[in-house]
């Protein structure tokens, strides 16, 4: 054996053991192949549904179903009648009131703290000293709108506190507005809002907050596809497309499904291909940026700096808030048969004070249709 | 005993360095004397050199130099100068043409001036190295099939980042620098045109890229198999009997009843080579400026048949309550 042979026995060796670790590396970290492929249209359309076996039951498995809570004999008497100051609750029998609070507390508040974390140490049950019982009271009526009004996409389900909280006083999914400090002020590097890992977009490099233009008032036209064949003045550009992309991604990654769970990807703009799915993310769109605008901002002066995001806005909601990676929230798991205090407003006449409500005759404050999906 | 192979060869002969046909004119003639590396040798010719780069070769890798510093740097910006945060994110990085509401003006430098600086400079530096292809081709007494291939493919790369974003009216319509970015940018490109499968001329690329691959594993493949018989020497055996050449034609006129010949099989793999881009250049330049929805443009000509929808179809809800969302 020559020096030459021995060197390039060498350079193979060393080529090999590269190798050796990168296929480690890539066996080790690419998803193990255990997927169900479910076909939900017609064959040739590639209208499937994947799902990873192992990492469905581990989140299942992760998903906490709480017991609904024990439900007493009614006491005949309305909060309002025994309690002080309950502005939105005054209708509620006092047993139907407390239960609600019991539940509410182990939803929403840290256990150390339970009643104290609204309610002030020393202080009457009727004080508001405390920011985290005004933006509850504020919380309650926002989830009676979203039973009451946004039947068109939540349906029978429903929602309660824990359908976002899930034990947490904070829920784990929350934005802010992006704080722009990729944006790059100087003369070199501006990445356009875009171009970094986007945890929003499922880590692609699509713009990194979709939330601020589409989930907020007055939202942007999403639709950005020609609806003719030929142009006829449809001017929507291709960076336009990539932030509707990426709120597309973040309804993905947020509901745990592809593309084609509401999309028939031959044509995505198309309402006569698309699966009913699509109808009802519609209205959970106008439905996110309607209680973003009516509740979640309004807020912002009640909560302390720690509670804002880094330019000083509130924390709002966006589909993650409530699905948490289930494309049902709780995969459909309904709360809000065991807690109907949470399912419609009280009488007008019963808050305090009497609240000029929206037509509560069913027909929702968008006149939206309702749909089964 | 050591064998002959086809690749990872193992017997090297080594002669002294070739320097090449002699050739009549040209200001750099063979100055740099050529090596050779074993490793090299075991997959293709061990000898390396005599390179020949020259004036246009020069200003060439000048220009590609300074276009990846233009994209390198406004990446490694992006990330506030971190050098962790540049390697992590390397393949997320991206330097954007300017937003869409400059159109076709100059923009600011950050603004996608640079976008614009750097697609100069990679331009220039591709148009400068297909002359030297070119020039180089015609020195060696070569025809010119080589650069005009090279032609098909930067026909392909200034439809997407200069005559296309020209007809449109907005640099925003070009491609980014980027790894992930590009391909995100291509994803988005056939969503905002109606789904660029339906795009006739997409299709012909894709069958003659698909095309490309396989004349070049039948072709490949004919010659190794040959080989044993002399099939490299393919131009002398045209002429001669029971050669190589001969069973290999014979194969394919046995399995599919033609065959091509060992001049046009090249013809064929250069043709289906260059209109891959050709095509697909054609397709992105008639997209938008031309058809606006590939899929209701397929529709229209009856290319896009109708299929049973297997849920229950909803109205558009915008189309409800006269929203415009």
């Amino acid at each position: 054996m020559n020096d030459k042979t021995a060197w390039s026995n060498f350079w193979l060796g060393l080529g090999g053991a590269v190798a050796a670790v990168v296929g480690v590396g890539i066996v080790s970290t690419f998803e193990w192949p255990d997927t169900e492929s479910v076909q939900t249209g017609y064959r040739g359309n590639g209208m499937v549904q994947v799902y990873n076996q192992v990492a469905l039951a581990n989140q299942v498995a992760q998903t906490q179903f709480p017991e609904p809570e024990p439900v007493d004999e009614p006491f005949g008497i309305p909060a309002s009648e025994f309690y002080e100051n309950v502005q939105v609750l005054g209708h509620l029998d006092i047993a139907d009131f407390n239960r609600l609070m019991v539940a509410i507390t182990s939803w929403v508040a840290p256990e150390e703290q339970g009643c104290l974390y609204c309610h002030a140490e020393g202080e009457e049950l009727s004080s508001d000293s405390l920011y985290t019982k005004r933006v509850a009271r504020r919380m309650i009526t926002m989830n009676m709108t979203v039973n009451q009004e946004w039947d068109a996409h939540v349906g029978d389900t429903g929602v309660t506190c824990y359908t976002c909280h899930r034990g947490q006083p904070v829920p784990a999914e929350i934005w802010f507005a992006d704080p722009g400090q990729w944006r790059g002020t100087g003369i070199v590097g501006n990445p356009a809002g875009q171009n970094i890992a986007a945890p929003a977009a499922g880590l692609a490099s699509l713009p990194l907050d979709p939330f601020s233009p589409y989930l907020e008032a007055e939202p942007a036209n999403i639709r950005v596809a020609g609806d003719t064949a030929l142009p006829t003045g449809n001017r929507t550009s291709i960076k336009q497309t990539e932030w509707t992309y990426s709120l597309m991604m973040h309804m993905s990654t947020s509901l745990g499904v592809n593309c084609t769970f509401c999309h028939n990807s031959r044509s995505f703009s198309d309402w006569e291909q698309s699966p009913p799915q699509r109808t009802n993310a519609w209205h959970g769109l106008r439905m996110v940026s309607s209680l973003n605008e009516t509740y979640l901002e309004p807020l912002q002066p009640e909560y302390p700096a720690i509670r804002l995001g880094p330019t000083g806005d509130a924390p709002k909601v966006n589909c993650a808030t409530c699905h948490q990676g289930a494309y049902k929230p709780l995969y459909g798991y309904s709360m809000i048969g065991d807690y109907p205090s949470l399912a419609a407003y009280g009488p007008p006449e019963m808050q305090d004070p009497p609240m000029a409500m929206p037509a509560a005759d069913g027909t929702g404050g968008e006149a939206a249709p309702a749909t089964s999906q | 005993m050591a064998d002959y192979q086809n690749i990872f060869t193992q017997v090297q002969v080594r002669g002294p360095a070739y320097a090449g046909v002699p050739i009549a004119r040209g200001p750099w003639v063979r100055s740099n004397k050529p090596g050779f590396v074993h490793l090299l040798g075991r997959i293709g010719d061990a000898q390396v050199g005599p390179v020949y780069l020259g004036w246009l070769g020069l200003a060439s890798l000048l220009c590609g130099f300074i276009a990846i510093e233009i994209i390198g740097l406004n990446m490694w910006a992006s990330v506030n100068w971190d050098p962790i945060e540049f390697v992590r994110q390397l393949p997320w990085l991206a330097l954007e043409p300017p937003p869409p509401a400059y159109g076709l003006s100059l923009p600011p430098l950050n603004e996608g001036g640079w976008w614009l600086l750097a697609g100069f400079f990679l331009t220039a530096s591709i148009l400068l190295w297909w002359l030297r292809v070119y020039r180089r081709a015609r020195m060696l007494g070569m025809g010119t099939h080589i650069a005009w291939a090279f032609a098909a493919a930067i026909w392909l790369y200034l439809v997407l980042g200069f005559i296309r974003p020209i007809m449109m009216g907005s640099w925003g319509e070009a491609v980014p620098f980027g790894i992930f970015p590009h391909l995100d940018w291509t994803a988005a490109f056939s969503i905002r045109y109606g789904n660029l499968f339906y795009n006739p001329f997409h299709a012909l690329s894709i069958v003659f890229l698909y095309g490309s691959t396989l004349l070049f594993a039948m072709h490949g493949a004919t010659v190794l198999a040959t080989t044993r018989y002399g099939a490299e020497h393919e131009v002398e055996q045209i002429v001669d009997r029971g050669t190589a050449f001969e069973r290999g034609g014979l194969f394919w006129r046995w399995t599919m009843g033609f065959c091509a010949t060992a001049e046009s099989i090249h013809r064929w793999a250069w043709w289906f080579a260059v209109l891959t881009p050709i095509t697909g250049g054609i397709g992105i330049l008639l997209t938008g400026t031309v058809v606006d929805n590939w899929y209701l443009w397929a529709v229209k000509h009856g290319v896009a048949p109708p299929t049973p929808v297997a849920y229950p179809v909803l109205p558009d809800p915008a189309s409800l309550i006269g929203g415009a969302q």
